[in-house]
């Protein structure tokens, strides 16, 4: 095998078969995969959760992950959010031709390490390399099942007057470390992305409380398009304070100079959770003592006035509304 | 106009110079401000130093403001 | 701006609240209630204060500045926005450029939605148009350097903030003879449109917030035409909210006593008489020229044009484009709105047809635009349903 991925590694010949057999095959290791069918047979039990999600961040590599990294986390994060516990995954890669094969390698035991950190099991998957230009280096689209609990019920419209919103810690971390490695944007930070996988700690969540309403993960459009959601779909209105949210400081410094918001940025490895009040404090305590929840704050909570939107009251005093993102967020000069 | 954000030289090359805001560095142009030193904080605006943060003028501007509020009824 | 990063009072948990310096000591919440205090105290009748800059626009609303004002003090956004005061024709020109095989247009990311009169530089990109945004004009060079091969465009868009760092790049791209870098000019100036707007008399001002950054560059000079000839006060602001608030302030002061003047209340950044080396190196570069502002039309000896002898910078000579006949979107109040002569909530597509999705007009896409101001940060607090004696539950705690 060369080097670089060439279009017959995708054809099903003979190359395709090495690829599987040689690079994916040796690093996934379980039963499923190696029997080669065309569709993964098991057995699942109760209430299913299912969802699926294509990857296409663009730079590949960043400070703190990498596409599989993603592509993992995510799908297995959206599982989460329901209150399942994650069981399987399929993995789909698009390929650019051209891409080098130390990439790929690389980024298949990303794919393999986030798995076994989230204790899932990739059990079918599919190759299919495109002409240059054709993809942008690697596209990825995991699919997850898992598993919901009897008794839990989350879901957005499930929000309650009085309940209190819970942030599982800093945000914009995500957003940031993938703009600064774009091509003109050039800054040099330590931060990393916080992509992560939510499911333990999601799950440790439920053991000191099933009073959790919602789970939501803020990714693409930051907190402010999370809370909104929540807000409409619940029906309900939120107030948050901004001194309780927490940011880092390189983001802040980022956001300042490139006259972003990090209320606006994606996130990889957060959640928003909306808890009944009386149990708020003590899953807040609990999401502490996880190292994906260490800085979780309680940042605002839910009424009864203005339903359907967000309400920020400010570090200065003054509210206002925090609305959707005026759409992908670009920096500004003025 | 424009967004302009106080940042610290850390190291100057030539007519560039290495900031720190916050955590982040950010390589700039000091074209604008030819002067500036290492250890100065300059007003970034895209990439450049428009202008050196007046460090007295700005202690000067916090005392006006609490003298301004003491004097209020 | 989200509030500093806290960690809980437990012992184990480190407490990172890390100022960040000649921002943080400007946001100080206790000051600034004290300060508007002080301002209502002062202030004994309506007046109303231009805020020139779209950065004040936003940075008012953001802040909620509003709410901690008095009533008697009522501010307009003006047109300090680049992208919004663009012209059609001009914004054609750079789409049109944009779709050229060939050339890589870079812009700041502030005009890839703006419509054009039938498409967008966005649009242009999609349409397979190699259409990048870029942090400076200094990236944009980079680009032209390391792909010889291709023209590199760059939308020179901006005030004076902006103009000396375009000139700065020039001058490098002519040093190291990188001759395949060029800019479209449309940069503006801040004083001919201000006289402009005060000749038109369309709206009554007693008072101007002038922009802070322009006048890092230009100084406070150049403001003196305005209370002389029109007896409005002038005071140069930061864009911190104590900053604001001190301009404010100082204009109340000023309005009260009669005394319209020109004044700084950003002193750790403006000197009286600008920054040299950049209006230099403006000198060097360009030359004045009428330009044609959105909303308002041609305001003599308002922009600028490179120089001859900078010709082979020049995208206007470079590139000759033949341009459909541009339109101006039917119903948009952004003229107005820039002119301070109307607020977006009086314009009729306001949030209806004319959202941040769907922008009919400039100032409802670019954050600076007073629309994309109002839209993302509400307005009054009534506007949202707040009383003004509401306590959040957990200010009780």
């Amino acid at each position: 095998m060369g080097d670089t991925i060439i279009l017959a590694h995708g054809s099903g010949g003979r190359l395709s078969r090495e690829l599987i057999e040689k690079k994916f095959l040796p690093i996934f290791a379980n039963p499923f995969l190696g029997k080669l069918d065309d569709s993964a047979v098991f057995h699942a039990c109760g209430r299913l959760a299912f969802t699926t999600d294509s990857y296409v961040v663009n730079p590949i590599f960043f400070p703190g992950g990498d596409i599989g990294k993603l592509a993992v986390c995510g799908t297995v994060n959206d599982l989460a959010m329901s209150g399942a516990r994650p069981l399987y995954l399929s993995l789909s890669v698009i390929i650019e031709e051209g891409l080098p094969l130390k990439e790929l390698e690389q980024i298949t035991w990303s794919i393999k390490k986030a798995a076994d950190e989230a204790e899932v099991t990739i059990i079918t998957g599919d190759t299919k390399v495109v002409n240059r230009g054709q993809a942008d280096k690697l596209f990825i689209t995991t699919s997850g099942i898992g598993i919901v609990p009897p008794g839990i019920d989350i879901s957005g419209s499930n929000a309650k007057v009085g309940d209190k919103i819970l942030l599982s810690g800093t945000i914009g971390d995500h957003g940031i470390a993938i703009m600064s490695q774009r091509e003109g944007f050039q800054f040099s930070m330590s931060l990393l992305s916080d992509c992560a996988p939510l499911n333990k700690l999601v799950a440790e969540m439920l053991e000191v409380s099933p009073r959790i309403h919602c789970l939501r993960d803020p990714t693409r459009g930051g907190l402010a398009a999370t809370l909104n959601e929540l807000a409409q779909q619940s029906k309900v209105g939120i107030v948050v304070e901004e001194a309780q949210i927490p940011v880092k400081e390189e983001v802040r410094a980022a956001c300042e100079l490139l006259g972003l918001d990090p209320l606006y940025i994606a996130n990889e490895g957060k959640l928003v959770a909306i808890v009944e009040a009386a149990d708020a404090e003590k899953v807040l305590q609990r999401m502490r003592r996880n190292i994906y929840g260490k800085d979780a704050a309680i940042v605002g909570e839910v009424t009864e006035e203005h339903p359907g939107k967000v309400i920020m009251k400010t570090t200065l005093g003054p509210s206002r509304i925090i609305d959707l993102p005026l759409g992908e967020l670009l920096p500004r000069i003025c | 106009m424009c967004l302009a954000v106080p940042a610290r030289i850390v190291s100057i090359e030539g007519t560039e110079a290495e900031t720190e805001i916050g955590g982040v560095r950010r390589r700039i142009s000091l074209a604008l401000t030819p002067e500036a030193k290492v250890g100065d904080y300059v007003l970034v605006h895209t990439g450049y130093a428009i202008g050196i943060v007046d460090e007295n003028e700005a202690e000067e501007t916090l005392r006006l403001l609490q003298e301004i509020v003491s004097l209020a009824p | 701006m989200i509030g500093q990063y806290r960690g809980s009072a437990d012992s184990e948990r480190v407490t990172r609240s890390r100022v960040v310096k000649f921002i943080d000591e400007y946001r100080n919440s206790d000051l600034a209630k004290k300060l508007a205090r002080t301002i209502a105290s002062r202030s004994s009748r309506p007046v109303r204060i231009m805020e020139f800059c779209g950065g004040h626009t936003h940075a008012i609303l953001r802040y909620g500045l509003r709410q901690l004002l008095p009533t008697t003090v009522e501010t307009k956004s003006g047109p300090g926005c680049p992208v919004c005061v663009t012209a059609t024709p001009d914004l054609d020109k750079a789409i049109a450029i944009a779709h050229l095989p060939n050339v890589i247009t870079t812009t700041f990311g502030d005009m890839m939605r703006v419509p054009g009169s039938y498409s967008s530089l966005q649009q242009a990109k999609a349409e397979g148009g190699d259409v990048r945004t870029v942090y400076s004009v200094a990236d944009a060079v980079d680009i032209a350097r390391a792909n010889r091969q291709k023209l590199v465009v760059f939308l020179g868009i901006g005030f004076e903030t902006t103009a000396p760092t375009i000139a700065a790049a020039i001058l490098k791209a002519r040093q190291e003879k990188i001759a395949n870098f060029s800019v479209l000019c449309l940069n503006k100036l801040t004083p001919p449109v201000m006289k402009a707007l005060l000749d038109s008399g369309e709206v009554k001002l007693d008072g101007i917030i002038c922009p802070g950054h322009v006048s890092v560059i230009i100084g406070s000079h150049p403001y003196e035409f305005i209370p002389r000839n029109y007896g409005v006060s002038c005071v140069i602001s930061g864009f911190e909210p104590l900053d604001i608030l001190l301009c404010i302030e100082k204009l109340v002061t000023q309005i009260e006593n009669g005394t319209p003047t020109v004044e700084s209340a950003y002193t750790r950044g403006v000197k009286p008489e600008g920054n040299k080396r950049a209006l230099q190196l403006m000198e060097e570069v360009f030359e004045i020229d009428d330009a044609n502002w959105r909303g308002i039309g041609i305001v003599p000896q308002s922009g600028l044009r490179i120089k001859s002898n900078y010709e082979e910078f020049d995208a206007d000579k470079i590139f000759s484009i033949k341009l459909q006949p541009s339109r101006e979107p039917k119903g948009c109040r952004c003229g107005d709105i820039i002119r301070g002569a109307a607020t977006p909530l009086e314009c009729s597509l306001f949030k209806t047809i004319c959202t941040p999705e769907s922008p009919v007009g400039p100032c409802m896409v670019s954050s600076e635009g007073a629309c994309a101001a109002y839209y993302l940060y509400g307005t009054e607090a009534n506007s949202f349903g707040l009383s003004k004696t509401k306590k959040l539950h957990s200010e009780t705690k």
